[in-house]
């Protein structure tokens, strides 16, 4: 099927508006991404005609709804290709997945002294967890750092891999500085000293899908809000084996297979970890989104956001004193810049006149920008759903910029 | 001229534009009129908390008056804190907490206002409020 864009525009209601009496030029997905109707529709028709608390209600709007939801469950194992759907847990998001991870996980494994193994460039969500971890159990978080690209360095790897490291856990691409990171190198040699590996995968797979089998990830976290699912909805991958060792997370109803005020034992895998009532609308939005993207064909999109992101480069480099964070050269369509010594707050506020949404600050990622010692960049983030053209009124809006801000 | 006629006169000025970015120009150029700030006030200190730029303001009382000063390191956020010296500068502590700012809204800026909103608009207005209660609690001490 050819990438038809203006059709895939109007599958997006809202990209079709004017703001401040300007065509929206939507450039802020890495924050959120915008709903195919298709998405906006099924919630819609869940919340009018088919609202009922799923699992065990013995009553038919109950049942159709705990058929849907499991669905929805068969529908993410086969968008990451699973091995099992058992292994697919939904949470509220990847920072809930990651927490719930780092408790579970922690519990179990991770002793006074231990380390844990993250990346200089993580999202505060994939930092925070681990941290709070750390803390409980006195142990200790290592950092694989990065290099002027926005490259992982790798020759500190093995070294980093000590004896004591517990788990690794990584982005599989960085929001704020667009590198797709190696991580099948990571996970490979992660695994022969018998570690397992967490992938952050929030930024990676609105931008073509992932296989979880074939990157022999050991655990895959992502948000439904980030691949055009509703907010509220999340992720937590892990192999069966791996999670039948771990300890649930919360406890509550669903969870549980007996519960007396002496013992409760538990629910078995996937129900063990989604404690209270699922947000099970959320949950069917989200396979709702990934249906969608998988009718639209994820070689597609990877092509066309590929083509966005040389056009955009080409741009973008030829806009003087204009400087790039992350250059690496495996990257998805985000772009972390400032321009001379433009505060990127002024830029924003203009831009965002001309109808131009981008995201000004530190992108939730502060030791990136102490790495580069600066404040704050603006960030254009783009999905398969922006166009050549959009790209040319981003450029002429930082162009304005410099003009009145210099 | 007083407060509020002071207001009346920048709706006016905002009122012949149309185009926000002329608005944004006419704040930049307003940023660049104000005064300096006296280093010693371009500290930590003086630093209003809640803004995605950095916004310095000190206010100290002569002849019963304030005297605001102030500075930012974005350009536009400089004019908005300067439009709000222009409005407050000089004035009686008294009459800075009894006057509503009526102006930002009907210039358009309220959009700015809204709490979670970074630019701090509102957290300048409440700093420059909180020093005109300040200094009117110390003349009533005296």
């Amino acid at each position: 099927m050819a990438f038809d864009i203006n059709k895939v525009r109007s599958d997006f209601p809202i990209l079709n508006q004017q703001v401040y009496n300007k065509p929206l030029v939507y450039l802020d997905n890495g924050a959120t991404t915008q709903k195919p109707a298709t998405v906006i529709d099924t919630v819609k028709e869940l919340q009018s005609l088919h609202n009922a608390s799923i699992h065990r209600g013995i009553h038919y709007l109950s049942e159709q709804m705990t058929t849907r939801y499991e669905e929805a469950r068969e529908r993410v194992r086969l968008f990451l290709n699973a091995a099992s759907s058992k292994e697919i847990i939904f949470t509220s998001g990847a920072t809930g997945s990651i927490n719930t991870l780092a408790f579970s996980f922690g519990e179990k494994y991770v002793h006074k002294g231990d380390e844990i193994l993250i990346s200089e460039m993580e999202h505060h969500s994939n930092i925070v967890p681990w941290q709070m971890l750390c803390e409980r159990k006195e142990a200790h978080l290592k950092v694989i750092p990065f290099d002027g690209s926005g490259t992982l360095k790798l020759d500190e790897l093995d070294e980093l891999l000590s004896e004591k490291t517990r788990i690794v856990a990584l982005a599989h691409a960085s929001n704020s500085l667009a590198t797709i990171n190696p991580v099948k190198e990571v996970i490979r040699r992660a695994h022969e000293k018998g570690i397992p590996v967490m992938l952050d995968g929030a930024q990676m797979v609105q931008h073509g899908g992932v296989d979880v089998q074939d990157l022999d990830c050991d655990f895959y976290v992502f948000s439904s809000h980030k691949i055009f699912g509703p907010t509220g909805s999340g992720v937590l991958y892990g192999k069966e084996s791996l999670l039948e060792e771990l300890p649930p997370y919360q406890g509550g109803g669903d969870m549980v297979d007996q519960v007396t005020f002496q013992k409760t034992s538990y629910n078995t895998l996937p129900f063990k970890f989604e404690a209270g009532t699922a947000n099970y609308i959320g949950a069917i939005g989200l396979a709702s989104a990934l249906e969608y993207v998988m009718k639209l064909g994820l070689d597609e999109i990877r092509s066309h956001e590929a083509m966005l992101t040389q056009y955009t480069l080409d741009r973008l480099e030829k806009i003087p004193g204009l400087v790039l964070y992350g250059r690496a050269s495996e990257r998805i369509s985000v772009f972390s810049f400032l321009v001379e010594n433009i505060h990127p707050y002024d830029a924003a506020m203009i831009l965002d006149k001309m109808g131009i949404a981008v995201r000004t600050g530190t992108h939730c990622t502060q030791p990136v920008m102490d790495h580069f010692g600066i404040e704050g960049t603006i960030r254009a983030s783009l999905v398969f759903y922006n166009t050549t053209e959009e790209v040319d009124q981003l450029v002429s809006g930082i162009e304005r910029c410099i003009q009145m801000l210099s | 001229m007083n407060l509020n006629e002071t207001q009346k006169n920048i709706v006016e000025e905002f009122s012949v534009f149309d185009d926000w970015l002329d608005k944004y120009n006419f704040l930049i150029e307003l940023g660049n009129e104000l005064p300096e700030i006296d280093p010693v006030y371009k500290t930590n200190e003086y630093l209003i908390n809640g803004c995605q730029s950095k916004v310095w303001l000190h206010a100290n009382l002569a002849d019963g008056k304030l005297v605001f000063s102030a500075d930012s390191d974005a350009i536009i956020v400089k004019g908005i804190v300067a439009l709000l010296v222009k409005v407050l500068n000089d004035r009686t502590p008294d009459e800075i907490v009894e006057n509503e700012l009526f102006f930002i809204d009907e210039i358009g800026l309220s959009q700015n206002l809204s709490p979670t909103r970074s630019n701090g608009l509102l957290a300048m207005v409440k700093k420059m409020r909180l020093y005109a209660i300040a200094y009117q609690a110390q003349s009533q001490k005296q």
